[in-house]
């Protein structure tokens, strides 16, 4: 795991006093809202609809014990005690008071984190795989790259007024967990001809108003020239975004307008200009960042623990959740454990400070201090030994930690909506926690196998509803709300983007709906068949007639 | 048209408040002062953007309300919401009490 | 109105031309828009005394490119601070065409943004503010930060070169 030096303390700290020194400027009329908006908003800072919102980064959603039971600090100290995780990796507090921020920030500073460029027109936090550098199926690990792009993306002075908003994501696996098609830059890695890993550049993704699947601008980057590469792409969109429609305004609207081959002649132009220069970075260099990332110091196991296969057998409970929430590590003797956000009927995404606290000794004790936030708002213990899962399990079974539901139709992705959203047009997450009722029973559950349900409470799609299997999209109609279905979304290697079934429905009725599609497609699958594949085999008619009939 | 009241988020802590006859500001919808007519909420609007109340609140603006037995409640769905907190959480927001 | 230039503030002995206004015969400093530079390119760089030019979002500096050590002063404009075209130019400027001399941001120029533009290659600010006050807001920017990770063309040493650097004197010793 990346650990700071003096360098990246001392910045964090500087940050913290200007950030002070801003609000002070604010609070006494020397900065207007105008002008301090944007540095807030640079800085995490919303406001929502009942206070300020605090969204803290979690680089490439990895973190160790100490810094997951600081959030729980956090919460309890400056929060009401409970915090968010989002589809970013990252997690936000929902009533911290603007005089208070700099405080937790210079707490969260003590053990190295920050909310730099957590929201504002400039480059976001990297996202990435939650199961880098433990995942039996990946190339290479790429959170030494996803730091290295960190340090290059912070406090750009070229980039911190872009047109809009900037996301980047990277796997280092051909399985594509951290959806890199539907982001402003999407890295794959994978080996090019001659056998040498790099990657390659997918640009123009995103959801939002308007969604596309990102396009390639070049099939293969290697790794020394990434950085040129990706201030080349930054430039030409720095310069030729759209700036007079705020909803025109992201790089997929500039490459849909005027197409990816002109995009990809402007970055090689100036990318030409630049690749020589000092952003190249040396093999020596890279390495030092891989063996900051190097394997924790695992003990030669063997693949399978006796009292492991004995545990489950004793206690269908836990078998359960094994089978669902853990997944093959690379080295034998361990696994991945997937820690649900996502208790039937609960609030998607949240914990509490104790719960925050728990996992971070958790870590502690059965995973090499090693924590990670995923983009569909659960928590991953990347490396536990098999033989300790069960005392794992019991420990988060006692905290409500352990619902064993992940990729089933309970672990919904929903945004805060119009709960706490100043942008919201309806509420998300009472519709979620009602899909989650509705489905509640885990063998039913099993019985519907994969399928990924995504809310949104507005257009701008934080819910990325537009990449589920059944997205569902709340507006306003007329003062009431109402949700329109899209069926076929997918944010995988397969990525698409879904197709709205038809007229919206009432909040009374939607959940009905959703269960009429389900029905059917239980009805309807071929054996072996996800919710997604039964959808792309027959298409949208089948589905159309059970929810609408001879609407 | 309905009656209007002028809302807005305090500066230091973010709260939802309303605007009151004395261009204070408070957390009680039912403290605030209400406009009859386009005019009057025009007037009122412009005594919450003063550059005074820039360091007492954040980005005021004018909600419809009705009178229910002499109580305002905001018409739009979202208004309610923010004299109320969030509907998931009872326990938290104004309406925690 | 004030602009601060190497930590003190200076005199504007630029006269900025609009593009009907008639060009001075000889002697004074002339600021033109890109479009009047290119439309009168020849006549501007015949005549005596200094030439610059006023860069607006959507201009291209590369129209500066072969000129580029004829001009004095190069004022770029930042119609509100939230649009950020110029950060470029000022980079593509420096860093593409080595331009050396005066670099200015004009327009909607804030404390909080002083910094990245310098940073950028700018070495002249035009800010609303009174001499002293101008004066003050751009010193307290300028030494707001010490960190850097990226490597411009102002020069500041990274992060990473400072590491490297570490590295090779703990070899050097090591040996």
């Amino acid at each position: 795991m990346y650990r700071y030096d003096d360098f990246d303390r001392q910045l964090v700290a500087e940050r913290t006093t200007q950030f002070r020194d801003q609000v002070a400027r604010r609070l006494s009329g020397e900065l207007t809202e105008d002008q301090f908006k944007p540095l807030r908003l640079m800085n995490g800072v919303y406001l929502q609809l009942h206070a300020y919102m605090l969204r803290i980064a979690v680089p490439y959603g990895t973190m160790n014990g100490n810094q997951m039971r600081m959030l729980g600090h956090i919460a309890r100290t400056y929060d009401k005690g409970y915090g968010h995780f989002t589809t970013r990796q990252n997690i936000q507090f929902n009533w911290p008071k603007l005089n208070e921020i700099p405080d937790a920030l210079e707490d969260l500073a003590t053990v190295e984190m920050h909310a730099i460029q957590t929201s504002g027109n400039c480059i976001r936090n990297t996202t990435t795989d939650q199961y880098a550098g433990a995942a039996a199926d990946e190339i290479e690990d790429p959170r030494p790259y996803c730091e290295l792009i960190r340090q290059w993306s912070t406090f750009h002075p070229e980039f911190t007024y872009l047109p809009r908003k900037f996301k980047i994501a990277v796997t280092g696996s051909p399985n594509d967990r951290a959806a890199v098609r539907v982001h402003d830059i999407g890295l794959r890695m994978h080996k090019n001809d001659a056998g040498e890993t790099g990657f390659e550049v997918i640009v123009g993704g995103g959801l939002g108003r308007t969604p596309f699947v990102g396009k390639t601008v070049r099939d293969f980057i290697g790794k020394n020239d990434l950085f040129s590469y990706l201030e080349a792409i930054l430039r030409v969109y720095n310069r030729f975004g759209r700036r007079d429609n705020k909803y025109k305004a992201r790089i997929k609207i500039l490459v849909h307008e005027v197409g990816v081959e002109e995009i990809s002649r402007l970055v090689e132009e100036e990318w030409a200009k630049i690749k020589d220069g000092s952003l190249r970075v040396s093999d020596d260099e890279i390495a030092q960042y891989i063996a900051q990332f190097a394997p924790p110091a695992f003990e030669e196991l063997r693949d399978n623990d006796p009292e492991f296969e004995r545990r489950k057998q004793a206690h269908p409970d836990f078998a359960a959740w094994v089978r669902s929430n853990v997944i093959a590590h690379k080295q034998p003797g361990y696994a991945i454990a997937n820690i649900s956000l996502k208790p039937i009927g609960g609030i998607p995404g949240d914990a509490t400070a104790e719960q925050m606290e728990l996992v971070g000794d958790l870590a502690d004790q059965y995973s090499f201090g090693d924590v990670r936030v995923t983009h569909e708002q659960n928590l991953v213990l990347p490396h536990v030994k098999k033989a300790e899962l069960f005392a794992l399990w019991a420990e988060l079974k006692n905290a409500g930690l352990a619902t064993a539901n992940l990729g089933f139709v309970t672990d919904i992705i929903a945004c805060p909506g119009l709960d706490y959203c100043a942008l919201a047009t309806a509420r998300s997450i009472p519709l979620s926690q009602r899909i989650s009722e509705r489905f509640g029973d885990l063998d039913r559950q099993y019985d519907i196998g994969e399928l990924k349900i995504k809310i949104s409470g507005c257009i701008n799609a934080c819910g990325h509803h537009h990449v589920g299997h059944i997205g569902i999209l709340g507006l306003d109609k007329r003062g009431k709300e109402f949700y329109q279905i899209t069926l076929g979304g997918d944010a995988s290697q397969d990525a698409s983007i879904g197709k709205i079934a038809g007229a919206g429905f009432s909040e009374a009725e939607v959940v009905d709906a959703i269960e009429a599609l389900i029905t059917r497609y239980i009805d309807i699958r071929n054996v072996g068949e996800r919710f997604i594949d039964t959808y792309r085999r027959v298409g949208m008619d089948p589905f159309k007639e059970v929810l609408y009939g001879d609407r | 048209m309905s009656l209007q009241v002028v809302t807005a988020n305090r500066l230091d802590d973010g709260l939802a408040v309303f605007m009151t006859a004395d261009e204070g500001w408070s957390t009680d919808i039912r403290q605030a002062i209400c406009a009859g007519d386009a005019e009057q909420a025009e007037a009122l609007l412009a005594r919450a953007n003063t550059q005074k109340q820039q360091i007492t609140v954040v980005g005021p603006y004018l909600i419809d309300v009705a009178n229910e037995d002499g109580v305002l409640v905001p018409i739009k769905y979202r208004e309610i919401l923010r004299t109320l907190g969030p509907s998931v959480r009872p326990d938290l927001g104004y309406q925690a009490g | 109105m004030a602009i601060v230039k190497n930590d003190s503030v200076i005199e504007n002995d630029w006269v900025a031309l609009d593009d009907e206004a008639l060009v001075p015969e000889s002697g004074a400093n002339v600021l033109v828009s890109l479009a009047r530079f290119k439309a009168e390119r020849d006549a501007l760089i015949a005549r005596n005394g200094g030439l610059g030019v006023l860069l607006v979002p959507g201009d291209a500096p590369e129209d500066l490119a072969d000129d580029i050590d004829r001009f004095s002063l190069i004022a770029v404009k930042f119609p509100s601070y939230t649009d950020g075209r110029g950060y470029s130019y000022g980079r593509v400027l420096r860093e593409h065409y080595g331009y050396q001399g005066e670099l200015r941001a004009v327009g909607d120029v804030l404390r909080d943004q002083i910094l990245n533009m310098h940073r950028c290659g700018f070495d002249a600010y035009e800010l609303a503010d009174e001499a002293d006050v101008a004066l003050e807001k751009v010193r307290a920017a300028l030494r707001e930060m010490t960190v850097y990770y990226q490597p411009t063309g102002d020069g500041r040493v990274t992060a990473g070169s400072l590491r490297e650097r570490r590295r090779a004197a703990l070899e050097l010793g090591g040996s």
